[in-house]
């Protein structure tokens, strides 16, 4: 599985307008109902269950990146939506430092090994620094696009 | 003075596999022992203290893995380990199989 299999590239947003943690998610969450990727599901119901999921404990796992994340009844397939902010996101992180890159990721309830497969390939991401840096100095939605897919290749190796 | 090695196989017993938040609780006992503790499925070794790292290892329910831990309270560390992932199970449910059933007594 690569990035580019579920990262919707229509719901990336390379200059988040919200800098507080759950007005991001809502924000990702409507960008993927936009894109036509929440099927059935309802978008403030998702954006409760990911914002509930975050309150356990945060997503927000240091160096500067979070990957809030659901499983829920609703959603049909992993997907996940992207969000860049210069001036960085509160999200009550581990080293408790601001967040600068969101990866959003809505996983059905009954294929927790798909679910993993995706987490999987988001954190072997951004666990290479130069991917974070990427990530967070792209300001376009192309420039995310970009480091995505370029990321995605060295995976194929 | 070698310090002291102390090795285990465990399997991943709850349903979920080793998502993120089993992965913190791993994390949470790993960072209790002073021993450097690694786990690996076979492809990839990782830190058995760094949450990344943790999930990159996406153990599905049945998934073996190995985990290493050197130093004074290796064995410790391996027990509790062992416990977290294959008796607590992450406080979440496990597959029913008549083996684990037994085991949990």
């Amino acid at each position: 599985m690569k990035l580019s299999d579920f990262v919707c590239f229509e719901a990336v947003i390379p200059q988040l307008a919200s800098s507080d943690r759950n007005d991001v998610i809502v924000e990702l969450i409507g960008a993927l109902g936009k894109a036509g990727k929440l099927g059935k599901a309802n978008a403030d119901e998702i954006a409760k269950a990911v914002i509930a999921r975050e309150g356990e404990a945060s997503t927000g796992i240091g160096k500067g990146v979070a990957v809030p994340h659901v499983k829920h009844p609703d959603i049909s397939d992993v997907v996940a939506a992207v969000g860049g902010s210069v001036e960085g996101v509160e999200f009550s992180s581990l080293d408790k430092k601001p967040v600068y890159s969101v990866i959003l990721l809505l996983s059905p309830d009954g294929n927790p090994d798909k679910h993993l497969q995706a987490m999987e390939n988001i954190f072997r991401n951004l666990q290479k620094d130069d991917f974070r840096k990427f990530l967070r100095q792209a300001t376009t939605e192309e420039a995310i696009k970009e480091a995505i897919v370029d990321h995605d290749a060295d995976f194929d190796a | 003075m070698t310090p002291n090695v102390s090795e285990i196989e465990v399997e991943i017993m709850n349903v979920d596999g080793l998502h993120m938040r089993p992965a913190m609780q791993f994390v949470d006992v790993a960072t209790r022992f002073d021993s450097e503790i690694t786990v690996t499925n076979g492809e990839t070794t990782v830190d058995a203290k760094s949450i990344m790292q943790m999930t990159m290892l996406a153990a599905t329910c049945g998934t073996r893995l190995m985990v290493k831990a050197k130093g004074n309270d290796s064995c410790e560390a391996i027990e509790e380990i062992r416990d977290l992932v294959e008796v607590k199970m992450f406080d979440e449910p496990g597959v029913v199989t008549d083996e684990n059933a037994k085991s949990k007594d």
